[in-house]
C-alpha cells in the first residue's frame, strides 16, 4: 500500500506538556474525543497492526499456500530464517535490491532532484512549469501506465530510445535489465527528491548567498559552503525516505517481473515469487520480517533526526 | 562575457537532456491513442478516434474504471472521515498516550508497506472472506492510508487557531455545531488535500488488488492494465494505448486542479 | 447585565504551575475593568477562567449573583472578543455577526436583521457582504466587537483587544471602544500588558503578577500611589524612581541628599531604617544649582518626550529622572535639582507602600 508523503511535522510530539493553555478547545470531552479516535485505530490495528505481527507468526510456521501443510501448520522454530541464509535466491534477491537501492535512489533521484531544484530555484514561468510539470507527470502517473510507456521506450525493434541512440535490436531488458529498471525507477520518482530540494533551496537566506557572491566565490564555492551546511538536514531526511521507499517498490515487476533469470528479482518480488506465486507463505513470511526489520532500523534513524530537529 | 555565455549554452544543454529524458517516455501516451495502427514507435497520429471505439467494445476496460474508482472514492469518503475524526480529537484533547499513539502511527506508517505485509494480508483476506471483495479491498487500503492521513490532516488543523472553537463555545455552541459549523469549513482545504490523496494513491495501487481480486470482473484498471500487456500472445496496442491513456487522464486532471486550487503544496504531495 | 464576583478563584495546570493564587475581586455592573500584567502573570487565565474556557480548581465565579463555576462557557452569559477576533473565515460579515443569534435558534430573517442594526451602529454597513480576509485589522476588530453586541451577554470579555493594531490605530481605537462600552453600559473586562492601554480606557484595574492581585485601584489610584514597588515599576510610561532611602528623623537620607519624609508617611518610619523613596519623575520639579530637600547632581542625559523633556541626573552614582517642561531644560553637564513634590513623594517598606 505504501502510504508515502512528505516527512511530517513532528512538532506537534514535541509540544511542552503544560503550555497554559486550555487542553480542549471545544469541549469535547475524553469520552467523545476517544470515541472520535477508535474507528481508525480499529481499522489500523486489524489491517495493519495485525498482519505486522501476525507476520513474525507466520514466519516460525510452515505454511503453505496447498497441501497438507496448508490444512495442518507445523511450528518450525527458525527453520525459515536459517533456510533463507543459506538460499542463494534472497542473497541474490538481497544484492540486487541494494543495487537498486542504491543505484535509483541513492544516486539517481537525489542527484537528478538536486540538479533540478538548483537549476530551477531563480527561474519563474514557462520553462520551469514546463520542467517540473514533466517531472511530476512522471510521479503521477499510475505505475501499470508507466509500466507500459517504458516497455514500449525500450522495445527492442521499434522503441524510441533504440530509434534515438541509433541502436536498432539493442535488448535492453534482457542484456541490461537492472540497468533498465534503475533508470525506469529513477524516473518515476525524481520529483519528490526535486520538491523536497526545491523547498530546502528556497529556505537558504539568500543574503547568505549574497554575502558568498560578494566575498567572489565561485557557484561551486557557493553550494558547497553555504547551500550544503544550510540543506544537510533535508538531505538526509530525502536519503532515508527514499531508500525505505524504493527498497519496498514492486513497481520493478511490472516491468520485468523479476526476469530475466531473476536477474531484477528484488527483495519485494522475490517474495511474491516464493510465497505467493510457489506457495511458500512461511517462507515468504520470514523473509517478511526480514524486510520489516530493515524497515524499522531506516525508519527509527528518521524519527530520530525528525526528533533531533524539532 | 564568454565565461557567461558558455555558463547559459551548459545550461540549457542540461535543461534541454533533462527534459528529453523525462519526456520521451510519455510521448507514445500522447501519439499512439490518436494512431490508426499503432506500434511501439512514437509517430505523428493522423487523429483517429477509431481506438477509442474499440475500447467502447472491451470486455473489461470501462468496467475495470467503473472498478477503480468505486475502490477510490470508498476508500477516499472513509479515510477522509475517520482520519478527520481522529486527528481534530487528537489535535484538540489531551488524550492519554497521545504522543506515544502519534509517535507509533507515524512509524507504523513508514515500515508496514506492501511489500512487507503482502503476505499476512493475503493470509488475513482468505481467513475473513475478504478475497474478491471490494469492501475487503477498501477496508485494507484504508487501514494502511489512515496513518499518514491522521499526520496530514492534524498537521493541518494544529495550525488553525483554537479561538475559533473557543469563540463558538462561548457563544453556547455544542461541540458537535462546533464541528459542523466551524472545523470542517476551516479544514476543508485539508480533507479535500487527504480525499485527492487517497485517490490518488488508491487509482494507482496495482499490488492490493492484484494480490486480493482474482475475478476479472471486479479488478481495477491497475490489473487490467498489467493482464492486458502480459496476456500471451501479441499485446494489443490499440487498447493498450488508449486505456492507458483513460486510465491515466483522471489523475493528470486531479493533480492540476488541486496545483491551480491549492497550489501543488509540496505538504500534499500525491505519491503512491 | 450584572456584576462579576470572583472568590478565592484558584487555578493549577497539571504539572502544578499555579496561574492563579485565590483571588478574590468585584466587578460592578456597568464597569469597564482592566487585567494589566507581564506576560505570564495570569491575566488570560483569569480572563478565561471568568469565560469557563478554563476550569478553576478551587473557588467560585459568580456573575450577576450566579455561581457559574461549574457552567459551561455558553451557559455564562458572556461574550468575548478573543485576541485575534476568532472570525469565522467562511462566513461573511453578517453571518459572522449573527452567529451566536444562530446558535439560539433565532430565526434567520430576525437574525439578519439583528446583525445590520449592530453593524450600522459601529459603520459596518457597506462591508456585510466581505469575507474577514478582505477586512482591515480595524474592521476585524469592530465585527469582533458587532458580534459581542449582537449576544446581548450580561458581561463582555475582551483578550488584548488592541494589540493587533498598528499603533496608530490604537489610539484610535482605545478611544472608540471607551466610547462604546460607556454607551452600552455592560460590564466588561479586558485584558492588556499595556500600562498606558489599561490607564487610559479602565474605570479601574487589577494589576496582576504571579497568579496574585497586587493592586486594585482607578486609574489615578494605582498611577499616583502604588500599593508596592511591582506596581511602581510597571505603572507609567516613564518608570518611576524607587531610590534606596534610610529614615533619618524627619528626613530621609537618599543618594547622599536629604529629602523631608513625604506627606503620606509622615510619623510612620522609624529612625534608622532601611527604605525605599519613590517618586515619579513627573512628580519632580527641576531647579539649577543645589537646592535644600532636593536631590542635587549633574546633568547626564536629556531625552525629549515631545511637550516635556525626561532629564537624567547623576546623584552621587545614583540615577534619578524628572521631567521639566519644553523649554525649560537644562544643559547637558549642568549641576542641578529635582525636587520631589512633597504630597506625590512615597516611602516603601519591604516592598510595600507605607501608608496610614
Amino acid at each position: 500500500m505504501a502510504q508515502q508523503t512528505s516527512p511530517p511535522d513532528t512538532k506537534a510530539l514535541d509540544e511542552s506538556p503544560a503550555r497554559g493553555y486550555s487542553s480542549d478547545a471545544a469541549g469535547l470531552g475524553r469520552l467523545r474525543a476517544g470515541a472520535f479516535v477508535a474507528p481508525a485505530l480499529a481499522l489500523i490495528a486489524v489491517f495493519l497492526v495485525f498482519p505486522a505481527l501476525w507476520v513474525i507468526y507466520l514466519g516460525l510456521m510452515n505454511y503453505r499456500l496447498t497441501g497438507i501443510a496448508a490444512a495442518e501448520p507445523q511450528f518450525v522454530g527458525l527453520d525459515n530464517y536459517l533456510k533463507a541464509l543459506s538460499d542463494p535466491g534472497f542473497w541474490n534477491s538481497t544484492v540486487l535490491t541494494f543495487q537498486f537501492v542504491l543505484g535509483s535512489a541513492v544516486i539517481g533521484q537525489v542527484v537528478l532532484g538536486f540538479t533540478l531544484a538548483w537549476l530551477m530555484r531563480n527561474r519563474r514561468g514557462t520553462l520551469k512549469s514546463v520542467v517540473e510539470g514533466v517531472v511530476i507527470l512522471a510521479w503521477i502517473l499510475p505505475s501499470a501506465v508507466v509500466a507500459f510507456l517504458w516497455v514500449a521506450l525500450l522495445d527492442r525493434d521499434s522503441g524510441t530510445l533504440n530509434a534515438l541512440l541509433g541502436i536498432p535490436g539493442f535488448a535492453w531488458l534482457l542484456d541490461y535489465p537492472m540497468l533498465s529498471i534503475i533508470l525506469f525507477n529513477t524516473w518515476r520518482g525524481t520529483a519528490f527528491s526535486m520538491m523536497l530540494y526545491g523547498a530546502a533551496l528556497g529556505n537558504v537566506p539568500p543574503s547568505h548567498l549574497e554575502s558568498a557572491r560578494l566575498a567572489g566565490a565561485s557557484g561551486w564555492q557557493q553550494l558547497r559552503d553555504v547551500v550544503f551546511p544550510h540543506i544537510r538536514g533535508h538531505i538526509l531526511t530525502n536519503l532515508l525516505l527514499i531508500s525505505l521507499w524504493t527498497f519496498n517498490d514492486f513497481g520493478p515487476f511490472l516491468l520485468t517481473a523479476g526476469g530475466p533469470e531473476n536477474k531484477t528479482e528484488i527483495l519485494a518480488v522475490y517474495v511474491y515469487k516464493t510465497a505467493l506465486q510457489a506457495g511458500d507463505l512461511g517462507y515468504g513470511a520470514a523473509i517478511s520480517t526480514i524486510i520489516l526489520l530493515i524497515n524499522l532500523v531506516v525508519a527509527i534513524f528518521y524519527l530520530r533526526l525528525l526528533r533531533r530537529k524539532g | 562575457m564568454t565565461r557567461f555565455v558558455a555558463g547559459r549554452i551548459g545550461f540549457y544543454t542540461l535543461v534541454a537532456l533533462l527534459l528529453a529524458f523525462f519526456t520521451i517516455p510519455l510521448l507514445w501516451l500522447a501519439s499512439a491513442p490518436f494512431t490508426s495502427n499503432p506500434t511501439y514507435e512514437v509517430r505523428v497520429p493522423d487523429f483517429t478516434w477509431e481506438n477509442f471505439q474499440i475500447i467502447l467494445d472491451h470486455p473489461y476496460a470501462l468496467g475495470s474504471l467503473v472498478n477503480s474508482l468505486i475502490l477510490a472514492i470508498g476508500t477516499a469518503v472513509l479515510v477522509v472521515v475517520m482520519s478527520a475524526l481522529a486527528a481534530y480529537a487528537l489535535s484538540r484533547v489531551r488524550l492519554p498516550g497521545r504522543d506515544a499513539l502519534l509517535y507509533a502511527l507515524l512509524l507504523l506508517s513508514s515500515i508496514i508497506t506492501g511489500t512487507a505485509a503482502m503476505v499476512p494480508l493475503f493470509q488475513l483476506a482468505i481467513e475473513l472472506g475478504l478475497i474478491d471483495s471490494h469492501t475487503g479491498l477498501i477496508l485494507i487500503m484504508t487501514g494502511g492510508l489512515l496513518p499518514a492521513a491522521i499526520f496530514m490532516i492534524k498537521d493541518f488543523m494544529d495550525t488553525t487557531p483554537k479561538s475559533y472553537e473557543e469563540s463558538a463555545r462561548v457563544f453556547g455552541a455544542s461541540p458537535l455545531q462546533i464541528v459542523r459549523h466551524v472545523v470542517v469549513p476551516v479544514v476543508r482545504p485539508g480533507l479535500a488535500t487527504i480525499a485527492v490523496w487517497t485517490i490518488a494513491n488508491v487509482w494507482g495501487n496495482f499490488l492490493m488488488p492484484y494480490l486480493l481480486l482474482s475475478d476479472v470482473e471486479k479488478q481495477p484498471a491497475a490489473v487490467i492494465m498489467y493482464t492486458l500487456y502480459t496476456e500471451g500472445g501479441q499485446a494489443n496496442l490499440k487498447v493498450l494505448s488508449t486505456f492507458g491513456l483513460l486510465y491515466s487522464v483522471p489523475v493528470v486532471l486531479m493533480y492540476l486542479f488541486v496545483s491551480k486550487k491549492y497550489g501543488f503544496r509540496f505538504h500534499g504531495g500525491i505519491k503512491r | 447585565m450584572a456584576a462579576i464576583e470572583l472568590r478565592g478563584l484558584t487555578k493549577v495546570y497539571p504539572g502544578g504551575v499555579k496561574a492563579l493564587d485565590s483571588l478574590d475581586l468585584t466587578i460592578p455592573d456597568g464597569e469597564f475593568f482592566a487585567l494589566l500584567g507581564p506576560s505570564g502573570c495570569g491575566k488570560t487565565t483569569l480572563l478565561r477562567t471568568i469565560a469557563g474556557l478554563e476550569t478553576a480548581t478551587g473557588g467560585a465565579v459568580v456573575i450577576g449573583g450566579r455561581d457559574v463555576t461549574r457552567v459551561q462557557p455558553g451557559g455564562r452569559d458572556v461574550a468575548m472578543v478573543f485576541q485575534d477576533y476568532a472570525l469565522f473565515p467562511h462566513m461573511d460579515v453578517t453571518d459572522n455577526i449573527a452567529y451566536p443569534l444562530r446558535i439560539k435558534k433565532v430565526a434567520k430573517g430576525e437574525r439578519r436583521a439583528k446583525a445590520e442594526e449592530v453593524a450600522a451602529r459601529l459603520g459596518l454597513e457597506k462591508l456585510m457582504d466581505r469575507r474577514p480576509g478582505q477586512l482591515s485589522g480595524g474592521q476585524q476588530q469592530r465585527v469582533a466587537l458587532a458580534r459581542v453586541m449582537a449576544t446581548q451577554a450580561q458581561a463582555f470579555l475582551f483578550d488584548e483587544p488592541l494589540s493587533n493594531l498598528d499603533a496608530r490605530l490604537r489610539l484610535e481605537a482605545r478611544t472608540f471602544l471607551k466610547k462604546l462600552q460607556r454607551e452600552l453600559g455592560v460590564t466588561t473586562v479586558f485584558v492588556t500588558h499595556d500600562q498606558a492601554e489599561a490607564l487610559a480606557m479602565a474605570d479601574r484595574m487589577a494589576i496582576m503578577e504571579a497568579g496574585l492581585i497586587r493592586q486594585i485601584g482607578t486609574p489615578s489610584e494605582v498611577f499616583q500611589r502604588p500599593a508596592n514597588t511591582f506596581v511602581a515599576g510597571f505603572i507609567g510610561s516613564t518608570p518611576m524612581n524607587l531610590l534606596d532611602a534610610v529614615a533619618r528623623g524627619d528626613t530621609l537620607e537618599v543618594a547622599g541628599c536629604k529629602v523631608p519624609v513625604p506627606a503620606s508617611a509622615e510619623g510612620l518610619v522609624v529612625d534608622g531604617e532601611k527604605l525605599v523613596y519613590g517618586v515619579r519623575p513627573e512628580y519632580m520639579t527641576y531647579q539649577a544649582g543645589t537646592v535644600e530637600g532636593g536631590l542635587s547632581g549633574s546633568v547626564v542625559i536629556l531625552e525629549n518626550l515631545g511637550a516635556s523633556h525626561l532629564v537624567t541626573l547623576d546623584v552621587g552614582g545614583v540615577t534619578v529622572q524628572g521631567v521639566v517642561a519644553e523649554g525649560e531644560e537644562p544643559a547637558l553637564g549642568e549641576q542641578g535639582a529635582v525636587v520631589p513634590r512633597s504630597d506625590r513623594a512615597l516611602v516603601y517598606r519591604d516592598g510595600e507602600l507605607v501608608a496610614a
